[in-house]
């Protein structure tokens, strides 16, 4: 049924367009109440109580909520604890917050999308009795809280007809806003503000630290801190005449009142400083800014700052401090263009993970909050529990920034668990890098097969049985998911061998558009912290029907060559087949089988053919200009009861992971060669951009400095002098130079090949045209897209509509890349989170080598454990030398690449940030390098000087050496 | 290519309307009194224009002895669009809508009564909103009843979208009608003219690549779309007819 009745919305566009659309209303919307005698209502299209019951004091009698937009919008927290139910969700609200915020949109739609919340989203703009038309002259904000209530008066009476008086459910309309409540309230509707109706509410212990502290910033002029951000129009204008820019706020991490932004028209980041240059950005906030004259560019002030341990109020303190660091340079190239915020365009606020810091006073319940990210400020929250509160990790969003107020108000979400605990510090990193880590829901899991599924047999038949094939796989130890099996024979032509590459075909039961499949695309990847796995897929796939174990019959995607001895290939073709794996090694046992010379057992010998084979497929792509990079990774062992880590190594590398790795190479340019041939438009691939030059500045002037002149001009040519920058004697210079060398590269990413020129699709590092991930289904979803098309391309499945949705790929690839590099980043913090469990009661004195040289510190490695981190130099004994990147005191030079001794050690000072202390041993810096014990007795007179210049140390860096110093006597 | 955030959660679409559901049609019949048979027909936004002339004797170069030759001619108005463009006459789109009108016009005349002869169809776009093809078929349908060219049935078109599945909407879901706001957002549109009574199609025509796996059920809504328009059309002609018998009735007594 449709009504006849036409709305035309007249809307204002850019060059004064006027566009007219259709608006239909419609007689056929349900108001879905239990109490309603009037709609047509199916049984299951009951949403509201026919009588609910009342959990709010203020109003003893059974009510609906309806609630305007910004209650959505700052009170999601509180709408999503289990509390409030029985809600009128109007479909102006919903919109609005859509408009606003996409994330919130989503919550709002789980919670409406949750049966038990008995949430009801009403259509009220397209039903004829509640649309309301734009007055001439309203505005839009003003129409929408008139649409509001006319949407809460119609219900109301909605639900009265055919109804005993006074028996039918009432309504409750939520608002903050104190005109909209006052018209309410002249138009005969009951109101309320969230905070009244929530405090009022009985027997949710809790639900009152979830409300949002929302203040409209601007209106606090009285004892304003901060100066007022410009309005919205303004800021527009401002853009539009150049006189403004706009930019993304990045805080530092090191300095809590500096920051920079990227703007478009400035070469340079502009730089931001002190509370006023920064009012109130907190990092990631889309930002206005007013850029300064010249003459009034600064440079950043490269010193450490944090925010005082104690609460001043709401007073912002002298920045003497800053201000005295950051004298205007003498010398032009150090200036940044400088500038202030001076207007938000977007928030990018999320939920934050830190601790609690209690106020002094006690019974209060204004306290401070420390996020663990050190870019984002404190947050001011309100809580009744903060006894229990200030020993776990907690989660809290922020809701506003008040001019007034020196911190962001906020409010507590929930606990993580206890500070410390294994747990909750893996629940930290988990959500600090937004990793999807929730248990699998029942709808993921209603997609898998039984627990004891064994390959049909029709199956087979489909299939190509490569049962008899000795296969075998080679992967790290203790590894569940086997994505990958290889095998390697000699055929009836002398001189040519039969090379498969068998994976794991996940496709066969991650079906597409599925439950488990939506889940899949969402986590992009499975994600590695030292002594947890988060699954892409649950682990029944993951770990055994999909896994490639030794001795089983399973499904796999395989790839097969044909190639002579000097490894050209000859062909290759690709087919579903069924394989059974006669071992799965690590890459020691097959190392040890390679060596073994007395074996001489199918295994071996294919092992030995893919090994020879490798070695000649490498040196062939090497020689095309493939990098050899390197980066320092390390491996923990973990108890396997506690979790805790008990050592950690530096990983080893040996000729069968090159072997193994070398192979995967070539399944996935295979595969993508195939892909690009046979979906131009939507094939999925990854490119790897070569780096822009200035990445390259402070790597080349180190590698000068130690007498190598590097050529970046092409990959081959800085393969080429990478290769021949040897020194002999010092065979990790080498392997530092390669680990310098990643860090200039750029991050490869996933694209889809229609959103490319071919050119564009080049992967520098490995130096081939075409690359793309087939290797690993198990645990990157890229590779299970891949698999997809590719079977699509061979006939062996069919395609599907969003499999070949140029736009749907290319929102998929964004998504797959982030996901990729989070995981990335929370797999560093595990091992930056292992590391200070490790060395919690040790110290140790390593080697180490110069990896940089900042203003006020050297960047240090320890090869041994692959760790690096920050050796603070005091700046009154060491003179930076800028031009050269060096640190001089008296006859010590410390450059890049130069080989040290230092003492490692844990500062636990600061629970959330705890960190890896390096002290320099060697070169003897008097005054400066720490002593060992029993050195100082032998030397008494250095004691004196060296105790003397720890007490003025201790006066000016932060508490660090106090802690580790008070261990070393322990010990 | 489905497109997102067609269809909200509720079910509706952006201007309201179910995903089966038409624009809202308003039409009249014998709008002018030169032409043999004219229309005038509104879906949505979306206003044309028909006026037919014929059957007459057909000019040398276009006469056929087969039947009836049939010449379409359409057209937009420069103020039809949001942008006012001066639009030639017989430019590129012109030519090639014009073409397809007399493929799904064709269809449904019955051609082989009147050879050596010839009918022409003019068609005018007063205001454009998306879906301007099917307008044109509806309405040169409803003139050529008019004008007493025998058919064989009504010739009806109508288009249909996909909408794919999306946050916070429902889907994948064919949307039936599309107007210009669903068309803009990238959606593949799928036109068809049909002859509903019969079961034929008379002309096939999609915007963009459609998964195969889409195609079926779009398609059936469209056909579903040309069923519901022939009611309509049906209803207008009968009316018209209604309305024009008693005027008559009055002038002959
Ligand atoms: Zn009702």
């Amino acid at each position: 049924m449709w009504t006849t009745k036409t709305f035309l919305t007249k809307t204002k566009r850019g060059n004064i367009l006027k566009i007219v659309r259709e608006h239909y209303l419609r007689d056929d919307l349900l108001c879905g109440s239990a109490a309603c005698n009037v709609c047509p209502h199916k049984d299951d299209e009951y949403v509201l109580d026919p009588k609910p019951e009342s959990i709010c004091a203020l109003f003893d009698y059974p009510h609906y909520l309806v609630l305007d937009t910004n209650v959505v919008l700052h009170q999601i927290d509180v709408l999503e604890e289990d509390a409030l139910t029985n809600v009128i969700i109007l479909q102006t609200v919903l919109e609005e917050v859509k408009h606003q915020n996409t994330a919130i949109f989503q919550r709002i739609l789980d919670v409406i999308g949750n049966k038990k919340r008995k949430f009801y989203s009403f259509v009220n703009e397209h039903h004829k009795d509640t649309y309301v038309e734009r007055n001439p002259g309203e505005k839009q904000n003003d129409r929408n809280d008139r649409a509001i209530r006319k949407a809460a008066s119609w219900y109301e009476t909605h639900l009265s007809i055919n109804n005993v008086k006074g028996q039918h459910p009432k309504i409750v309309l939520i608002t903050d806003d104190e005109k909209n409540r006052k018209m309410a309230q002249e138009e005969g509707i009951t109101c309320c503000s969230v905070k009244d109706y929530v405090e009022n509410v009985n027997g949710f212990v809790g639900l009152v630290d979830k409300l949002s502290k929302n203040v409209i910033p601007e209106s606090c002029s009285k004892d304003a801190l901060y100066p007022a951000h410009l309005t919205p129009a303004e800021i527009h204008s401002g853009i539009r005449n150049g006189k403004l820019h706009q930019g993304t706020f990045h805080a530092s991490r090191d300095n809590f009142l500096e920051g920079t932004a990227t703007v478009n028209g400035y070469e340079k980041s502009i730089l931001l400083q002190g509370h006023i240059g920064i009012n109130r950005a907190v990092d990631g906030d889309l930002v206005a800014i007013e850029v300064f004259p010249e003459e009034e560019w600064r440079k950043p002030s490269d010193i450490v700052l944090e925010d005082k341990a104690d609460d001043p109020g709401d007073l912002l303190e002298e920045e003497s401090v800053l201000l005295n660091a950051v004298k205007p340079a003498d010398n032009k190239n150090e200036i940044t263009p400088t500038g202030k915020v001076v207007g938000i365009i977007r928030r990018k606020w999320r939920q934050y993970c830190g601790i609690l810091l209690p106020s002094k006073f006690p019974g209060a319940t204004r306290h401070l909050f420390t996020p663990a990210e050190k870019r984002i400020p404190r947050v001011r929250i309100e809580t009744r529990q903060s006894d229990m509160l200030a020993s776990q990790r907690i989660l809290v969003a922020l809701d506003s920034w008040p001019r007034n107020s020196r911190y962001p108000l906020g409010h507590f979400v929930r606990a993580l668990g206890p500070i410390g605990d294994k747990d909750a510090e893996n629940e930290v990193i988990l959500l600090e890098h937004d990793v999807p880590h929730a248990r699998f829901s029942e709808a993921v899991l209603a997609c898998l097969p039984p627990n004891d599924w064994t390959i049909p047999p029709e199956e087979i038949k489909k299939r190509v049985d490569l049962r008899s094939i000795c296969i075998c796989s080679v992967d790290p130890p203790g590894c569940t998911d086997i994505d990958d099996a290889l095998h390697a024979r000699p055929t009836a032509t002398a001189g040519v061998y039969e090379v498969g590459v068998h994976i794991a075909d996940v496709t066969h039961f991650v079906r597409p558009a599925t439950a488990l499949d939506k889940e899949a695309a969402s986590r992009s990847t499975t994600v590695y912290l030292v002594d947890k796995r988060i699954d892409m897929v649950p682990d029944l796939l993951s770990s055994n029907l999909c896994s490639l174990r030794g001795g089983e019959e399973r499904l796999a995607f395989s790839c097969v060559w044909e190639i002579d001895e000097n490894a050209n290939i000859l062909s290759t073709k690709f087919h579903k087949s069924v394989i059974k794996s006669a071992a799965a090694m690590t890459y020691e046992e097959a190392q040890i089988a390679i060596d073994d010379s007395s074996r001489n057992d199918e295994i071996a010998r294919s092992l030995r053919t893919l090994n020879k084979l490798a070695k000649k497929l490498k040196k062939k792509r090497l020689d095309n200009g493939a990098l050899l990079l390197a980066s320092p990774e390390i491996r923990f062992q973990v108890d396997s009861e506690t979790h805790e880590p008990l050592e950690v190594q530096a990983k080893k590398i040996m000729d069968t992971n090159s072997m193994v790795e070398e192979f995967m190479l070539l399944a996935n340019v295979s595969v993508a060669q195939r892909l690009a041939e046979d979906f131009p438009q939507c094939a999925l691939l990854r490119r790897h951009p070569s780096p822009p030059p200035a990445n390259f500045e402070h790597f080349l002037l180190a590698a000068r400095q130690q007498g190598f002149e590097i050529d970046v001009s092409t990959n081959k040519s800085f393969s080429k002098s990478l290769d021949e920058a040897v020194i002999p004697g010092r065979p990790y210079f080498n392997i530092l130079l390669r680990i310098m060398a990643t860090r200039c590269m750029m991050q490869a990413v996933y694209f889809s090949s229609g959103n490319h020129t071919q050119e564009e699709y080049y992967h520098y590092g490995l130096a081939c045209p075409i690359y793309t991930h087939f290797t690993s289904p198990i645990r990157r979803y890229a590779d299970v897209l891949v698999h997809r098309l590719l079977a699509a391309s061979i006939g062996a499945d069919v395609t599907h509509a969003e499999l070949l949705d140029v736009r749907y790929a290319a929102a998929l690839c964004d998504n797959l890349n982030y996901r990729h590099r989070q995981a990335q980043y929370a797999g560093r913090a595990s091992v930056a989170l292992n590391t200070h469990i490790l060395f919690k009661y040790r110290v140790e004195i390593e080697s180490a080598v110069v990896l940089a040289v900042k203003r006020n510190a050297l960047q240090v490695l320890i090869p041994k454990y692959g760790l690096e981190g920050p050796l603070y130099l005091p700046s009154d004994m060491f003179t930076y030398n800028e031009e050269n990147h060096m640190q001089i005191c008296g006859d010590v030079t410390l450059k890049t690449f130069d080989e040290l001794t230092v003492r490692l050690s844990l500062d636990s000072t600061n629970l959330q940030h705890r960190k890896l202390v390096f002290q320099l041993v060697k070169p003897f810096v008097p005054g400066f390098s720490y002593v060992p014990e029993e050195q100082k007795e032998k030397k008494p007179e250095q004691m004196e000087v060296d105790k003397e210049q720890e007490n003025l140390k201790k006066r000016k860096d932060t508490a660090q050496s106090k802690g580790s110093k008070k261990k070393s006597k322990k010990k | 290519m489905p497109a997102t955030d067609l269809l909200s959660s509720q079910g509706l679409r952006l201007d309201g309307r179910r995903p089966n559901e038409l624009r809202r049609i308003r039409c009249r019949l014998g709008v002018f009194t030169q032409p043999d048979g004219s229309a005038y027909l509104e879906q949505g936004n979306t206003k044309v224009l028909a006026a037919v002339y014929g059957p007459h004797q057909a000019s040398k170069s276009k006469l056929s002895t087969e039947g009836v030759v049939v010449n379409c001619q359409y057209s937009m108005a420069t103020f039809s669009t949001g942008e006012r463009k001066n639009r030639p006459r017989g430019d590129r789109k012109s030519q090639e809508m014009s073409m397809h009108l007399r493929q799904a016009l064709t269809a449904a005349i019955k051609t082989e009564l009147y050879p050596r002869s010839q009918i022409d169809i003019y068609v005018e776009v007063l205001q454009a909103d998306g879906g301007a093809y099917c307008a044109c078929v509806n309405a040169a349908t409803l003139a050529l009843t008019e004008a007493g060219v025998p058919l064989r049935a009504y010739v009806c078109a109508s288009s249909a979208s996909m909408a794919a599945a999306g946050a916070g909407s429902a889907g994948p879901e064919p949307l039936l009608d599309v107007g210009h706001v669903e068309e803009a957002a990238g959606g593949v549109v799928l036109t068809v003219a049909a002859l509903p009574t019969t079961g034929h199609i008379a002309l096939l025509e999609m915007s963009h690549r459609l998964h195969m796996d889409y195609f079926d059920i779009v398609l059936s809504r469209a056909m579903q779309g040309c069923r519901d328009i022939e009611v309509i059309l049906d209803r207008a002609v009968r009316d018209h007819l209604a309305e024009g018998w008693t005027k008559q009735d009055v002038m002959t007594i």
